[in-house]
């Protein structure tokens, strides 16, 4: 789970994090008040999307009175901001973040991940701040450290110090940037993260070290036991498909392409979608309803794919074990009579009872294609929508 | 013995009496799996599917001798089973269960380092089908009847591609040693190169079926490992081709996030270590026909 660029920085302000004054409007007027609240004479005005690189899409206003502070909120508000991390459709601004603004003497990044080779929680930092960390691998490699932390025991004091000094901080800021670091390393750990993102982390011309702008995620599966964080959940950024399977169970992302799949397991949902790419088709989402296909998530499965007017073809693939094949068609029998299908679909059942299962489907008289092997499925929905 | 368990491995139930524990442990009965019986808190002393059950992992193993468990308990709690059974000196465990968070797994992997590598757990899963060597035992949720007897390893990340793989090689009639479903998440107990080096020391196995996917370096190692050390032929499918970068494809571990992480770059990666790769999921059983053919098995 996402949240935004505001909620990270409240949090890592709970944790000993140094963040600039700042404030949440949801219109204009509030915007104006809110920097003068705020105080100085410089402000920041900031798109609250779930996305990064919102700066070269115009998602970031430098404004010089509270007025242009107005007015910047009032061109961003409810706008759709595409950025290169957001696809075509872009995302809406509902919120709008208002800032103090930062004299900046170095930007740096500061990022904590799972290492998955080590099976620990991975510092990485680099002097190279504002950019991306891919671009900082590829360009400026040399640039970056990397300290693993031994989650048994937590992030020690030289472990932060050794990746401060390393960054080139100066003697009298070591302590504060190292206090920063493992501010972030407790909000990673305490909550369930699974990324904590501060880039730029910056040192100001006033000698303080702030968090500018900072991204977290978190585990969807710890989420029972962190309802502080799954409260800052905001819908607005999700697809609305994604957000109708995940309320329903069922995994699901969108894709570009014309051919629905509804398939148990995600693996074999990977695979389907291998196979149609390989029969010079193209996936339109990925969905796995789970081991067991159930005939609830059945119906469920083609009530969210036929909401998607790309879907020109219905393959389902399912490979029944314990659930057995005549289960399975006796929910996709079920599921047809509840919703109409406009489109070619082709069935491949495979496992325990397939026989069975496919002469209920034949019976039953609904208007399907029949396919054997996960090939010959693919082949007859690249062919189906040619017709 | 076959891999990690066989016919007279003697199996407990972790949350035994919930809907889940009794549903699979009867699957697993009727299969010849020897399950001995179950733990559920509070419940020690009834019985269950005529079994007896035990209030905490160290009891059932004193009174069963039980060596092997399966975990039917909610994620929540899985983390606690997972180390309550190590603890309890059962060499191999099974996490059936999806939705354990990535800090706990971390947890559970950094707990077992107290252990000796001999007197250490093999933890399988979370997220995973479970290990079934076809004929002798089943301990896990997969449909046994699709599993032949015979002698060749899969290790699957996903559990019905595993599924299709077994089928797919049943209907090329060629067998399985062992099926060992590893699961999807991030983080897990025992890794591709952790079932792969058990393979190749395993005088019931002539070769390795390797079923990954896109996301975390896993594939990868287990490649490099079977490059230095292994004399058996391995072929692997890498599912997620189509798969966008930066997205969860179900598998909370099925994520490109580094390099060497896409379905493309891990098949370039495994070619080069050797490994002979199933081009897509329909030909994962004639890959494995082929490779057995050149070998004379």
């Amino acid at each position: 789970m996402d949240i935004h660029e505001y909620q990270a920085k409240k949090i890592l302000s709970n944790f000993g994090v140094t963040i600039p004054r700042g404030g949440i409007v949801y219109s204009p007027e509030n915007a104006e008040n809110k920097a003068r609240e705020i105080g100085g004479s410089k402000w920041v005005v900031k798109a609250q999307i779930h996305s990064g690189a919102r700066g070269k899409a115009g998602g970031i206003i430098v404004c010089e009175t509270p007025l242009e502070v107005a007015q910047a909120t009032d061109k961003l508000l409810g706008k759709k901001l595409v950025t290169n991390q957001t696809g075509p459709q872009g995302k809406i601004v509902n919120r709008i973040y208002i800032e103090e603004a930062t004299e900046i003497e170095k930007e740096l990044y500061l990022g904590l991940v799972f290492d998955r080779s080590s099976e620990s929680i991975m510092v990485v930092a680099s002097t190279e701040g504002g950019m991306s960390v891919e671009e900082i691998s590829k360009e400026k490699p040399e640039t970056i450290i990397r300290s693993k932390i031994e989650v048994a025991v937590g992030m020690q004091n030289f472990q932060a110090r050794e990746l401060a000094f390393g960054l080139g901080i100066e003697p009298d800021l070591i302590r504060r940037a190292s206090d920063t670091i493992i501010g972030c390393y407790k909000a990673f750990s305490e909550l369930d993260a699974t990324m904590v993102e501060v880039n730029p982390l910056v040192i100001s011309k006033q000698k303080q070290i702030l968090a500018l702008d900072c991204k977290m995620s978190f585990d969807n599966n710890a989420m029972f036991r962190r309802s502080q964080v799954s409260e800052l959940r905001d819908k607005t950024q999700e697809d609305s498909k994604e957000i109708f399977a995940s309320d329903r169970g069922l995994n699901y992302v969108s894709l570009d392409g014309d051919i629905g799949n509804i398939i148990n397991g995600a693996g074999l949902a990977m695979a389907s979608m291998d196979m149609i790419k390989l029969a010079g088709g193209s996936p339109a989402n990925f969905l796995d309803v789970g081991g067991g296909a159930t005939p609830e998530k059945i119906v469920k499965a083609f009530k969210l794919i036929t909401m998607d007017e790309k879907v020109k073809v219905i393959l389902v693939n399912i490979f029944a074990g314990i659930n057995r094949c005549d289960w399975v068609a006796e929910g996709i029998v079920e599921a047809l009579k509840k919703i109409e299908i406009k489109v070619p679909l082709i069935i491949r059942l495979a496992g325990t009872n397939v026989e069975k299962g496919n002469k209920i489907l034949k019976d039953s008289k609904i208007n399907y294609i029949e396919a054997n092997t996960l090939e010959d499925a693919a082949n007859k929905a690249v062919a189906a929508l040619k017709k | 013995m076959s891999v990690l368990i066989d016919k007279k491995t003697k199996i407990i139930v972790q949350g035994f009496t919930g809907k889940m524990g009794t549903f699979h442990a009867e699957e697993m009965i009727k299969y010849g799996s020897n399950i001995v019986g179950g733990v559920t808190p509070g419940k020690g002393g009834t019985k269950h599917l005529n079994l007896p059950v035990f209030n905490t992992v160290k009891d059932a193993v004193k009174h069963t001798g039980a060596t092997a468990s399966i975990l039917f308990v909610p994620p929540a709690f899985a983390a606690d089973s997972a180390m309550e059974s190590a603890d309890a000196g059962i060499k191999i465990c099974v996490a059936i269960v999806d939705g354990i968070p990535s800090h706990d797994m971390i947890r559970i992997k950094r707990y077992m380092r107290r252990y000796t590598k001999s007197s250490k757990m093999t933890l399988v899963g979370p997220n995973c089908a479970g290990i079934i060597s076809p004929g002798k035992s089943m301990l896990g949720i997969m449909p046994g009847h699709i599993y032949k007897e015979g002698r060749v390893g899969i290790i699957s990340r996903s559990g019905t591609l595993g599924y299709e793989a077994a089928q797919q090689l049943k209907n090329l009639d060629i067998g399985i040693s062992t099926s060992v479903g590893i699961g999807g998440d991030p983080i897990n107990g025992s890794s591709f190169r952790d079932i792969i080096e058990k393979f190749e020391t395993d005088e019931e196995t002539d070769a390795v079926l390797m079923i990954g996917e896109i996301g975390g370096p896993q594939e990868v190692a287990a490649g490099e490992f079977a490059k230095v050390n292994m004399k058996k032929p391995v072929i692997a499918y890498i599912a997620g081709l189509t798969a966008p970068k930066g997205r969860v494809m179900g598998h909370a571990g099925a994520i490109v996030s580094a390099y060497g992480e896409s379905a493309i770059e891990k098949v370039e990666i495994l070619k080069e270590c050797g490994i002979t790769i199933s081009k897509n999921p329909s030909v994962m059983g004639d890959t494995v026909s082929s490779v057995l053919k050149k070998i004379n098995k």
